[in-house]
């Protein structure tokens, strides 16, 4: 416990001068506040932009930040540092995931907010949320394992960030990349937070982010498997 | 006097590549060995075998008592590593660095403060490791070991890559952990650092261990050719044989007055070396 506290603690101060994660963690939350203040448009479904941006923001930040946080520590071997004063692998990665998990929802808060979500809707919401935020840090924990360096993290993060995060959005305007798009997490999550307070909850929608939760365990566990946190 | 560190038989290859070959070695407790060697040894490969991050393919490596594979938890304790290529966190302060550290090991604040004195960083405390010089980020990796204040230390090239003035000072450091009576086991590739520094030495070629020994003896060992050099007042230098007829030539020069300086002309490490291998220490 003492190590995985000292690894979260560490990442508190050290993301807190690290402009790029930052930025992750800030984006769409200051955007869904602007948007859903400035922007009124007719016909326009209630709170578009809060279902909207909370899709992306569980796509984007919690898989970029735990992939770019674990490659640069490989990258600069502080992480090999860690490993000899005895942390393990898991605690570090606890460490490190309990931060971003904590972060980001905390920005979930604020589109739950923002959405004006009360109530039972209010736990729906921030129970998808949650889900969609251990997926995608898991998917980012994934990436980060497999890459040797900043560089190669990078490479991977942004096609798999891309469809996780646009997917949903391009799935309103085309209905065959709605049918591919249906066998991941965030298009899930997407019909889920949509149907909060009409639709309910859709037994389809929870048996594909199980599925998507057990690719992603599976991938994790190759991935370390072949590397270890080297 | 019992073995800190006993090194039987390892053998480790990369590939085809044998890159260490039956290498024994003691080191006996409160002692500081120097593993010598060019670039591309196997010095750091045996550090990481000695301190279970790497598996050997033959052999044992016991330290402390205990077997170097089989490490765990509490046993990281009482040593403490220092490699060529461990990091630092960049943004963080040389505070924040070692607190980490020191939350990690249950240590409580003054000791992070008395390890940044004891490497000269308590004016750079609060400096982002960022804005660290080279040498002064040598040094906070070298507090984190200190502060850890374990009874080993492997320090991996410690002063590699730094001005000789700042190599020098850390050799002091690692000089004074001996005197707390700590045993280091460090490599290098610079000979007078060996020279200075270590107790023994041992020097490693191609994976092999070519010659052990105390560096003085060692280059005593070596000096086939037995001669005295003399400076002249004149300016001059004359080399004579070292042998029986050596005193009367001498005391010969010192009566007349011409002779300034007398030496004798025993090799250092590197031309000891040079002479097992053929090869240049320094890469
Ligand atoms: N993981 C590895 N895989 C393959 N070869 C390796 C690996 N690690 C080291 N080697 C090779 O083993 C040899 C010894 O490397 P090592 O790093 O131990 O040398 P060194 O004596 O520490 O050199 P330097 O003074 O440059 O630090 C080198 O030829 C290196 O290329
Ligand atoms: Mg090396």
């Amino acid at each position: 416990m003492k190590n995985i506290t000292a690894v979260f603690l560490k990442q508190i101060k050290e993301t807190f001068r690290n402009k790029t994660i930052l930025i992750q963690f800030l984006m769409f939350p200051v955007m869904v506040i602007i948007m859903e203040n400035a922007i009124k448009l007719e016909n326009m479904p209630e709170h578009f932009f809060v279902k909207l941006f909370a899709v992306m923001f569980v796509g984007m930040a919690p898989l970029t930040c735990m992939s770019a946080i674990i490659s640069e520590e490989k990258e600069k071997n502080t992480l090999r540092a860690l490993m000899m004063s005895n942390v393990k692998p898991f605690e570090y990665l606890l460490g490190v995931g309990a931060y971003v998990f904590i972060m980001c929802i905390i920005g979930a808060v604020v589109f739950a907010v923002c959405g004006g979500y009360e109530g039972k809707d209010l736990l729906e919401f921030m129970v998808i949320m949650g889900a969609g935020i251990l997926l995608s840090s898991l998917t980012g924990a994934v990436i980060g394992v497999f890459s040797k360096n900043q560089m190669s993290a990078t490479s991977i993060t942004i096609p798999v960030m891309m469809i996780f995060s646009f997917l949903p959005m391009l799935s309103m305007f085309n209905e065959s990349i709605e049918k591919v798009a249906r066998i991941t997490y965030s298009q899930q999550m997407s019909i889920l937070i949509n149907g909060i307070g009409n639709a309910g909850i859709k037994p389809e929608s929870i048996i594909i982010i199980a599925v998507n939760f057990v690719v992603a365990s599976i991938l994790f566990t190759l991935a370390f498997r072949k590397k270890g946190l080297e | 006097m019992e073995n800190a560190i006993s090194i039987n038989g390892i053998t480790k290859s990369f590939g085809e590549k044998k890159v260490l070959d039956d290498i024994n070695l003691d080191v006996k407790k409160g002692e500081i060995l120097g593993l010598l060697g060019p670039s591309g040894a196997g010095k750091t490969t045996l550090i990481k075998i000695l301190t279970g991050q790497l598996s050997a393919e033959n052999g044992k490596s016991v330290i402390n008592g205990i077997n170097s594979q089989k490490f765990s938890g509490d046993d990281y304790r009482n040593f403490g590593i220092m490699m060529d290529n461990f990091g630092v966190y960049d943004r963080l302060s040389c505070f924040e660095n070692l607190k980490i550290f020191a939350r990690i090991y249950g240590i409580k604040n003054d000791k992070i403060n008395e390890a940044l004195e004891s490497v000269g960083l308590s004016d750079a405390k609060k400096t982002p490791a960022q804005n660290l010089s080279k040498g002064m980020k040598s040094r906070l990796r070298l507090a984190r070991v200190f502060m850890i204040n374990p009874d080993i230390l492997f320090l991996d090239e410690p002063t590699s890559g730094l001005d000789p003035a700042t190599a020098d000072e850390i050799q002091k450091m690692i000089q004074k952990e001996k005197e707390k009576g700590k045993t280091i086991f460090l490599t290098t590739h610079t000979m007078t650092e060996a020279e200075k520094l270590c107790d023994n030495v041992a020097l490693l070629s191609d994976g092999k261990i070519v010659e052990y020994g105390n560096p003085k003896e060692i280059c005593r060992r070596y000096n086939h050719q037995k001669k005295l050099k003399i400076h002249l007042t004149d300016g001059t230098e004359k080399e004579i044989p070292h042998d029986e007829n050596s005193a009367e030539i001498i005391s010969e020069l010192i009566k007349s007055g011409r002779a300034e300086t007398i030496h004798t002309t025993e090799p250092d490490l590197e031309t000891v070396f040079m002479e097992l291998t053929g090869k240049e220490l320094t890469a």
